[in-house]
């Protein structure tokens, strides 16, 4: 079977489950377990091929950009670790099918488990780091989903949590190592990395890459100083623990370990990192494990423990300590699964996996009695099972191995780990199963259906078979798998129960004899253990954690604080800050302009901009003041367009003035006459400061500007040159806007539509929610005109009407070659029609609206799109203008140009987006069926009729 | 001269002002048009993007001027993959916003999602300088109007700070164009790379400044610290589909910087060295940092997405600022990534509102929770940059690239530190919103569930819309994934276009010389 097809069943299989579960929990079950099979049976076809000695490889394509393929390989280390995988992944696929309740979810746990397995299987068949790193990553994340399964449990949250994070990080450290390690050998691919040594173990940045890849694999492997997260990875369901937190995904650190052990082994900061680390955890576990009173947390500790040993041997660097490594990851893994379902069956039994609260239990339960005792005997390491042969070769190892010079480090830690290993081994089978029987247990226990206690029991097997017949049982396999990490020439090694009379046996014998004793003291052990302070690592990390967390909220809310006064300060002080800093490194050519004498006029005028603009300053507390002040500013700066030249800027400038200046009175209408001081002095003081720093420089880079002439000719000649010749008009600025840079023109009509429709959409929005009553029943907080709708006005503003819209079609009709234009046309037009709401109320200017603004804002904007498609139906580009000049008998030449169509559309646009504003704002204080009073009636003596009225 | 070139632009600036004018009381009728136009733009955007993936750049003279008097549209790879991943987001969120209902709840829903993505649209394919500021007033005036769209207190506060923020950089835009033009006298691209390359040594001092103020413009789109403040509260506080359309308008940021600072201010030019390349860098690490952290501490749904999106625009720009073509490719895939991401998430987010609030704290259990956490890891694993979807691909792209960069260790420091904030931010968030809800001892306090009007029961939303276009979303960051080879291969080549400015420059020019 294809490595592909291995690789991508489980993840095939992740899908049924979920899918399945409706169709009932045995179904769910064995679909996960049929895929599980099926790439068991693909993997085990290619068992000779491996174990001969050959190298299976399947690769494709990815991201060769990268270097990131799709690459594997199977060789003994690989076959290994996916027998490991896929053998004991069926078992609890069965194991967990009689050992979840109704209540869960098992579809979402299947689904889970396989894509654990799919990533598992992904880790140990990559060729290629990268590819690696991606199904790494994928354990992390599924691991999450595993361990807070059972969501309601607070526990299974925090130890999700805290799982992720560890290995979560390792996993990022690891990218880092993973990366350097391919830049040195210049390529992501295993094969060819492992062929590097010399190369990588020379390179400066060997140690680096080494510490970041072994931060991945320690913390995956629950190493000291990482190691708490695992104890707390035991609130996933038992199957979970047995299969993840001590079978496989604990494993892959090790594995990673193996896999780099020929390029990054050898070295001494290799050994005394992982040794040291390795024997630690070792000691640190074992310790721990034996005072743990939950049967859970024993095996987790022990499990630490166990994964410290094998990464010290690993740690050693020497080929034989290699092939211990590798046995022993066999050895554990069939006991350490076998101990978790044999504790997750008492825990489903009685319903307690407190050893205080346990005892006796062999009389109930012999079945499980039987499994626990082989498995514990194994990993105390007692003769003839397997965790004997291999804890033998790690103790003849240590004895050989010195530290730092020190020949009793090694070997008297070793045996210390040894004497507690077996000490809660013992101490499993002695408090919870021995002992006289209870009568307090929460439920009365007894052996469960076989489809819980089978699994363990094929491992137990195993752990005798191999223990009795290890050359025959596990020969093969071992002197593969350790083949491919060391390489071809394999040390002399024997698997057998009887090495002779060695130092190991009498460590083993010490150990066997310690463990019995400390068994014995353990209440007397236990008191002075609980009388140690200890750090408690859950504890740690929370507070860690959640002092982040509170860090991360008050420097992020702090920062972000939702003060838009604060926000600009930043953004000014820093685009001018680094605005200068480029204007300062480069150099300033002398000024190629000189400047002109100020008339009496411009001066006159400055004078008035400087006041108006220090009085808007001065006196923006009053917002009504304030604004008449703003339209002195607007109305000097349009007077100094018309001065300076500039016609059409002019006319433009004054006309948006007035119908600003309109708009935002009608909206002031609704605002507070007032602002009041909300920001201390020193704030206010910090803004001034910024203000006249940010002004200064924008005046400087002005007159910089306009006392320099361009690099090059500007586009601007061309314009000049072409107005009249390209565009058909005199006037180049209507010409650049409608023709040269009509598409801009374009734009800016559509942004004036949009604003409107914003304003009517907003409104709308607002008179929706419960702010509607509250201005509809507003009391005017100034006092009202007496008269709402003079006569002089309403008379003044009806007979002004027409001409204004004279004025406004003179305007537009003019443009093309004298200063005007629809832009401007549009805005008189606007104000033409905003004086008559004015003047004679809204209702009565309403009456008598008939065409809807927003079609007025459409209508335009399509008006100026059809002109410009126009053009497609001659093959010429959107907006290609063309005009011509007609004869008309009795009157002048005149032209036509499809330019002016456009401005039709800009005039449309312009008179609408104006006047939808208004007509928005201005229904904040109006309803519809609201009637001006008076409006039409200019009769001097209305008030007499009005009273009539009243009184008919 | 190719019309198609145009008909990104002009599409939806007929669409919208068309459903204004004759669609107003049409619901129904809005939909089908703003769904219609969707469909034909990604037609239109995929077919441009056949065109350019050979290389050749198409140039699109408005008006028939040539270059550089009159306004050009150019398409060349960049802007080709830019329209289509910008047509496919504004599908997804039109279809969307008609299954959840969003567009019920206010006015001109479909009208300001079209002139949203003319804008958009436009600024990926001018090549004017001048013309790339109103179509970003285009996308400003459209985006407020469809953040604020619904309305409600607090999002219409969050409104005005967004608004009066990018007018600011609209003002500096501004003043940024004019020094630009006083010095080189043109607004083209291509033209102003040419003159600027031209540009006397001893008259450097004012282009420069010019330059940087164009960058920073840039930057306040694309998000960069301390230019961002305008992202979290809007982006939190927007309809949360609208904040997934605002995926793609931070990209318009960093699209102008990769396009300008490679074609007309690039690392070769003399005149300009240095401005872009001195800070960037370290801008875009604070921004990584900046969103991480505002990950880890969110205490709301919407807020957390926000940070997200300034976390990824954080990866984005230090790829960017890199200014190499291997770098740029990278970030180009990035972006592919980061938008479909970003936009992912904030729907998913948009469905934890609707259905418990955005609050991040445990309350009762909410309908789907099984489906709806199921897509938020999705999208998380897909935000934190983690395998098997295409970020950690994008991740592992940009700190390849990054590997001869002066501060490499710093990037990748920088960028794995960032990562974990952010995973575990969002685990404490899943664990919290869709965990803690199913455990008993916490006392259940009532869902407070969004302050939104509901949907108008006539056009009772169709939930199962909304979920497709999610799953639609993931479909295509799983594709992404898949396909990263050939993708990949697309943006390099993209890359290498984009480092090698004479072509570009001669297809504008060349009709005019």
């Amino acid at each position: 079977m294809s490595l592909f097809l291995i690789a991508a069943l489980p993840f095939l299989g992740a899908v049924f489950p979920a899918l399945l579960i409706r169709a009932g929990r045995n179904a769910a079950a064995s679909s996960a377990g049929f895929t599980t099979l099926l790439a068991f049976i693909g993997l085990m076809l290619h068992a000779p091929a491996v174990l001969r000695g050959e190298v299976i490889q399947a690769s494709v394509d990815w991201l060769p950009g990268l270097g990131l393929n799709a690459n594997f390989f199977l060789d003994g280390l690989g076959f290994l670790f996916a027998t490991l995988i896929l053998g004991i992944g069926l078992l609890i696929i069965i194991y967990a099918r009689f050992y979840l309740t109704r209540e869960d979810p098992m579809g979402q746990f299947y689904s889970y488990l396989l894509l654990f397995q799919g990533a598992m299987v992904g880790i140990v068949l990559s060729d290629n780091i990268l590819m690696l790193l991606v199904f790494w990553e994928l354990t992390s994340l599924s691991s999450f989903l595993l361990i807070g399964y059972w969501k309601h449990l607070p526990e299974g949250r925090q130890g999700a949590r805290m799982a992720l994070a560890v290995t979560g990080s390792g996993g990022l450290a690891m990218i880092g190592g993973m990366l350097i390690l391919g830049n040195i050998a210049g390529s992501y691919d295993l094969t060819v990395i492992l062929q590097h040594k010399e190369a990588i173990q020379a390179s400066p940045l060997y140690l680096p890459a080494l510490i970041l890849i072994l931060l991945g694999a320690f913390t995956k492997s629950a190493q000291f100083p990482f190691h708490f997260w695992l104890p707390h990875a035991m609130a996933a369901p038992t199957p979970v623990s047995a299969y993840l937190h001590s079978a496989t995904m604990v494993k892959a650190g090790l594995f990673l370990m193996a896999r780099m052990w020929p390029v990054l082994a050898g070295t001494p900061e290799w050994f005394y990192i992982v040794a040291t680390t390795g024997l630690v955890t070792m000691v640190l576990g074992a310790v721990i494990a034996l005072f743990k009173d939950d049967l859970k947390a024993l095996l987790a500790f022990s499990t630490v423990s166990h994964l410290g040993l094998i990464t010290m041997l690993l740690g050693f660097g020497t080929k034989i300590a290699a092939v211990a490594a590798v046995f022993h990851i066999i050895n554990h893994a069939t006991f350490k699964a076998a101990l978790f379902m044999s504790a997750g069956i008492v825990d489903h039994e009685a319903h307690t996996r407190d050893i205080k609260r346990l005892g006796g239990l062999r009389h109930l339960m012999p079945i499980t009695f039987t499994i626990v005792i082989i498995a514990s005997l194994s990993m105390a390491g007692i003769p003839p099972l397997n965790g004997f042969l291999s804890k033998e070769m790690m103790l003849e190892e240590a004895y050989h191995t010195t530290w730092l010079g020190s020949h009793w480090v090694i070997p008297g830690l070793a045996v210390l780990a040894a004497v507690f290993s077996a000490a809660y081994s013992f101490r499993y089978i002695a408090h919870v199963f021995l002992g006289p029987k209870r009568d307090d247990y929460p439920t009365t226990p007894h052996d469960p259906p076989a489809g819980l206690w089978l699994a363990p029991a094929f491992l137990v097997l195993l752990v005798i078979f191999i223990g009795l017949n290890s050359n025959g049982v596990a020969g093969p396999l071992v002197s593969a798998a350790a083949n491919a990490v060391i390489g071809d020439d394999l040390p002399y090694y024997s698997l057998k129960l009887w090495h002779g009379v060695t130092p190991a046996l009498y460590m083993s014998a010490i150990a066997v004899i310690g463990g019995l004793l400390f068994l014995s003291q353990h209440k007397r052990l236990e008191a002075f253990w609980n009388a140690l302070p200890r750090p408690e690592a859950k504890v740690i990390f929370e507070a860690l954690v959640n002092g982040l967390v509170r860090a991360a909220r008050a420097g992020s809310d702090a920062l972000h604080n939702g003060a838009i006064s604060r926000y600009a300060a930043i953004m000014i002080v820093f685009t001018t800050g680094l605005t200068y800093a480029a204007f300062r490194t480069g150099t300033l050519a002398a000024p190629t302009r000189s400047v002109q004498e100020a008339g009496v006029l411009p001066v006159i005028g400055w004078i008035c901009l400087v006041v108006a603009t220090l009085a808007v300053v001065m006196k923006h507390r009053n917002r009504l003041l304030a604004l008449v002040l703003i339209g002195v500013v607007g109305l000097v700066v349009s007077l100094s367009f018309n001065y300076l030249s500039a016609p059409d800027l002019a006319l433009t400038q004054i006309s948006v003035e007035v119908v600003t200046i309109v708009l935002m009175l009608l909206a002031l209408n609704f605002m507070p006459k007032d602002t009041p001081v909300e920001t201390p002095l020193g704030k206010r003081l910090r803004d001034i400061t910024i203000s006249i720093f940010a002004g200064l420089g924008s005046g400087g880079l002005i007159y910089a500007l306009m006392t320099r002439d361009f690099a090059a000719a500007p586009i601007s000649e061309y314009h000049l040159a072409n107005s009249y010749k390209g565009g058909g008009g005199t006037n180049v600025v209507n010409v650049i806007l409608v023709d040269f840079r009509g598409f801009d023109t374009f734009g800016e009509i559509i942004v004036l539509g949009i604003a409107a429709l914003v304003i009517f959409a907003l409104t709308e929005a607002i008179l929706g929610s419960r702010v509607r009553a509250r201005l509809l029943n507003r009391k005017p907080d100034m006092p009202r005109a007496g008269d709402a709708h003079p006569l002089m006005m309403v008379v003044a503003t009806r007979v002004m009407m027409p001409l204004a819209l004279m004025v406004a079609a003179f305007i537009f009709f003019r443009g093309h070659n004298l200063p005007g234009g629809g832009f401007i046309a549009g805005l008189i037009a606007a104000i033409a029609v905003i004086m008559q709401y004015m003047a004679s109320g809204f209702a009565w200017a309403s009456e008598r609206q008939r065409f809807f603004f927003h079609g007025i804002i459409g209508s335009g904007v399509l008006i100026a799109a059809a002109t410009g498609m126009g053009a497609w139906f001659n093959g010429l580009p959107f907006l290609t203008s063309a005009f011509g000049y007609i004869d008309w008998p009795l009157l002048e030449e005149f032209e036509w140009a499809t330019a002016a169509l456009f401005d039709l559309g800009v005039f449309l646009a312009v008179v609408g987006a104006v006047m939808l504003a208004l007509e928005s704002l201005a229904r904040f204080a109006w309803q519809p069926g609201m009637e001006t009073e008076h409006a039409m009636d200019i009769n001097p003596a209305r008030d007499d009729v009005a009273e009539d009225e009243k009184e008919a | 001269m190719n019309h198609l070139l145009i008909a990104p632009v002009v599409l939806p600036a007929i669409v919208a002002p068309f459903i204004v004018m004759a669609l107003r009381h049409h619901l129904q009728l809005q939909r089908v048009f703003s769904v219609g136009s969707s469909v034909l733009l990604s037609i239109i955007t995929l077919a441009l993007a056949v065109q350019a993936a050979d290389g050749t750049i198409q140039i699109y003279e408005l008006g028939n001027w040539s270059a550089p008097f009159g306004i050009v549209l150019v398409l060349d790879r960049l802007s080709a993959m830019m329209i289509t991943l910008t047509a496919l987001l504004g599908l997804a969120v039109a279809l969307y916003a008609i299954g959840s209902g969003w567009d019920t709840r206010g006015r001109h829903f479909h009208a300001l999602l079209q002139f949203q993505l003319m804008g958009i649209l436009g600024a990926f394919l001018t090549g004017d300088a001048f013309n790339l500021f109103v179509f970003f007033e285009v996308l400003l005036i459209a985006s407020y109007g469809l953040m604020i769209h619904g309305g409600g207190a607090v999002r219409l506060q969050a409104g005005v700070q967004y608004v009066v923020y990018n007018l600011l950089g609209s003002t500096l835009f501004l003043f940024a164009l004019g020094t630009l033009y006083s010095v080189t006298g043109t607004l083209n691209m291509a033209d102003l790379a040419v003159r600027v390359a031209e540009m006397p040594a001893d008259d450097t001092a004012l282009l420069r400044a010019g330059a940087l103020m164009l960058l920073l413009v840039f930057a306040i789109k694309a998000a960069v610290l301390p230019l961002h403040f305008w992202l979290p509260a809007s982006y939190a506080n927007a309809p949360l589909p609208v904040a997934a359309l605002f995926a793609i308008m931070t990209k318009v940021g960093a699209y102008s910087i990769l396009r300008i600072y490679t074609l007309v201010f690039g690392p070769d030019v003399a005149a300009t060295a240095g401005i872009v390349t001195d800070w960037l860098l370290p801008a875009a690490m604070l921004t990584l940092a900046a969103g991480a952290i505002g990950v880890l501490g969110a205490r709301e749904i919407g807020r957390l997405v926000a940070f997200g999106a300034i976390a990824s625009m954080g990866t984005l720009l230090i790829a960017i600022s890199l200014f190499t073509a291997e770098a740029a490719a990278a970030a180009l895939y990035y972006t592919l990534h980061s938008t479909l991401a970003a936009a992912l998430m904030f729907l998913v987010a948009d469905q934890v509102m609707e259905r418990r609030g955005g609050a991040i704290v445990a309350t009762g259990p909410m309908p789907q929770s099984g489906l709806i956490s199921a897509l938020f890891f999705a999208g998380a694993i897909a935000m934190a940059g983690m395998p098997p979807l295409s970020g950690f691909l994008g991740k592992l792209l940009v700190m390849d690239a990054a590997r001869d960069a002066d501060l490499v260790w710093w990037i990748w420091a920088v960028i794995l530190a960032g990562s974990l904030i952010t995973i575990v931010g969002f685990a404490r968030a899943g664990t919290e919103i869709f965990w803690k809800s199913h455990d008993a001892s916490i006392s259940a306090a009532p869902a407070e569930t969004s302050t939104d009007a509901d949907p108008d029961p006539e056009d009772a939303p169709s939930g199962a819309l909304a979920l497709v276009v999610i799953f639609g979303l993931v479909a295509g960051l799983a594709l992404l994934t898949v396909f990263a080879g050939p993708v990949s291969h697309y943006t390099e080549a993209t890359a290498a276009q984009l480092f090698d400015p004479a072509a570009y420059i001669n297809a504008v020019l060349g009709s005019a010389k």
